[in-house]
């Protein structure tokens, strides 16, 4: 400070700095404050000049800080140094007059894990994965051959060429560019802007509304494809009815709008390739068809008319069908004529032979015969011989019914002789011969009285003798007491 | 014949699809002659639908031109690319 106050400016208390005071002031405000630092960011563009020195930038999402890795740094770093990389960086800050810059001299790198900006992009993606925007349901086959294609890119610069070329080489088709920045802060609202556009378009209407969309964009850093890391482009590819195919950086860079098209292409002339069909192998493929639609036509034909050759050449000759059945006809018919006359020959015959005996005299001499064979008969039929042989029966049949009532006379007389022994035999057995020797049977009723005791209770008795039966006074018996009236022959035997 | 869907509202890859199917058909040689003459006409039919859609092919290449706040307000041809 003593320098400013020995050289004093009238009117002015505040010194006065030539550029280069101020700039080395600056530098040595500014090495001596931050002589040794550690800075913690990611990566940015990296780039690496044939000097040998790295010159790379910091970021976070807010600022840049310019850095520097002299040559003999860069050849021990343990990590070397990478675009998207989140690192702490160890150095001191230098000022770089000559530009009015300041930019950090770093002496050692090491990771800091996943860069802040990449973990950002990996949670959108999360969510947006979540949401269901990544599902291969969702994704959209492809027109085969578009009508009109409609590609949001750049109007200068080799990706649209690039596209059209290879369009042109495989399948001219009507092109529709819908300008946008492909980097910076407007990137991202243009590139939504124009899918949702597109898809606005009617289809018929004054703007024609494509069938098939390419978002495209060249190759280049992290942060100049950033654009397509965002929220809103996502989401507008992700809405759009029109089938999409992304083509946004080299083979290796993906971003998130690659998620959500129908088609991811690595570059744009393979967007360009999957878009359309090749012109000239389709017409190679139609006039394939072509020919083998005509040749199948003609083989169609062909094969049924040799078909029929060789079908009527199987088929035999009408007069070999009836050749033998005439010929069995012819000889049937002329053996006809002669067989008739022959079996009438014969049969004529027959009838000759027949008819040559058949004569009146022989009739007459047959019944002449016949009716003498009848006389001789009648002669022997006489009433005298019928009349012998009645009175011969007539006396047989007297003599046998003689001996038959003769016969049957005796046995009568026989049968009843001993008829009248059995009955004399009975006779003598029965109680009543006994009757006739003395002896009598005493009744009471029906019942016949052997003891004493049953003679007197029995209010009546009888007794039976030879000749009949005598009362022994009293009353009649009781019809109760004479109730039990044994058979005739009772326990007297 | 599945397919009588008038040939000149199909698309290219329908068209060629078919064209396909009735070539197979016709070369496997199992269809009534009569059926196979209406496939053949159909075959042809089919075939210059295709060829007219190839030959049609023309490049046509315009940029849609913006307004101030991004909205399309027509087209313009470009060239020279």
């Amino acid at each position: 400070m003593s320098d400013l106050i020995d050289e004093p400016t009238p009117g002015l208390n505040a010194p006065e700095f030539t550029v280069t005071e101020i700039s080395g002031a600056v530098k040595r405000v500014i090495e001596g404050e931050f002589a040794h630092v550690r800075v913690r960011g990611e990566i940015g563009r990296v780039s690496r000049p044939r000097s040998g020195h790295i010159y790379l930038d910091l970021k976070d999402d807010r600022n840049v800080l310019s850095a520097v890795i002299w040559k003999g740094v860069a050849n021990r770093l343990a990590t070397q140094p990478e675009e998207g990389l989140e690192v702490v960086a160890t150095g001191r800050l230098t000022t770089f007059g000559g530009q009015s810059k300041y930019q950090m001299v770093i002496e050692d790198i090491a990771p800091a894990g996943m860069g802040a900006l990449m973990a950002m992009l990996e949670k959108r993606k999360k969510q947006l994965e979540a949401e269901g925007l990544f599902a291969p349901a969702r994704k959209r086959p492809l027109p085969y051959l578009p009508e009109v294609i409609g590609v949001i890119t750049s109007p200068s610069g080799a990706v649209i060429r690039d596209i059209l070329h290879r369009l042109r080489d495989r399948f001219p088709r009507k092109v529709l560019i819908w300008p946008v920045a492909v980097q910076g802060a407007n990137c991202a609202p243009e590139v939504a802007r124009a899918i949702q556009g597109f898809n606005r378009l009617t289809p018929g209407g004054a703007l024609p509304r494509p069938d098939l969309l390419i978002v495209a964009r060249g190759g280049g850093s992290i942060e100049d494809l950033w654009g397509f890391n965002e929220e809103i482009v996502a989401r507008a590819a992700a809405a759009s009815e029109i089938p999409l195919i992304s083509a946004v950086g080299h083979e290796t860079d993906t971003t998130l709008i690659d998620f959500v098209a129908d088609r991811r292409a690595p570059t744009p002339t393979a967007a360009a390739e999957l878009a359309v069909p090749v012109r000239m192998e389709l017409m190679a493929g139609l006039d394939g068809q072509g020919a083998r639609l005509s040749h199948a036509a003609t083989q169609v034909l062909s094969l049924r008319g040799q078909r029929l050759r060789d079908l009527s050449r199987a088929l035999p000759k009408p007069a070999t069908l009836v050749e033998s059945a005439r010929q069995r006809l012819d000889s049937w018919g002329d053996r006809l004529g002669p067989s008739l006359s022959l079996a009438a020959q014969r049969k004529r015959v027959q009838f000759s032979e027949a008819s040559a005996s058949l004569r009146p005299a022989a009739l007459t001499r047959l019944t002449g015969d016949a009716r003498r064979r009848l006389n001789e008969r009648a002669a022997r039929l006489d009433p005298a011989l019928l009349d012998r042989e009645i009175d011969r029966k007539g006396r047989d049949l007297a003599r046998v019914t003689q001996r038959l009532s003769l016969v049957s006379g005796g046995q009568i007389k026989h049968w009843r002789q001993e008829l009248d022994a059995l009955d004399r035999t009975r006779q003598t057995l029965g109680y009543r011969e006994t009757l006739k020797r003395g002896y009598a049977v005493v009744w009471s009723g029906a019942q016949v009285i052997t003891t004493r005791a049953e003679a007197e209770q029995s209010p009546a008795l009888e007794i039976e003798f030879q000749d009949g039966r005598f009362k022994l006074g009293g009353a009649a018996p009781k019809a109760a007491r004479a109730k039990p009236e044994p058979p005739e022959q009772g326990s007297l035997f | 014949m599945s397919n009588e869907t008038p040939v000149d509202k199909m698309s290219f890859e329908q068209a060629m699809g078919e064209l396909e199917q009735v070539v197979t058909r016709l070369e496997r040689g199992d269809v009534p002659l009569q059926d196979s003459i209406a496939l053949y006409e159909r075959g042809a039919k089919l075939k210059k639908r295709c060829e007219d859609e190839l030959k049609r092919a023309e490049e046509k290449v315009a940029a849609i031109t913006l307004d101030a706040e991004g909205n399309p307000t027509g087209i313009t041809p470009v060239e020279g690319l």
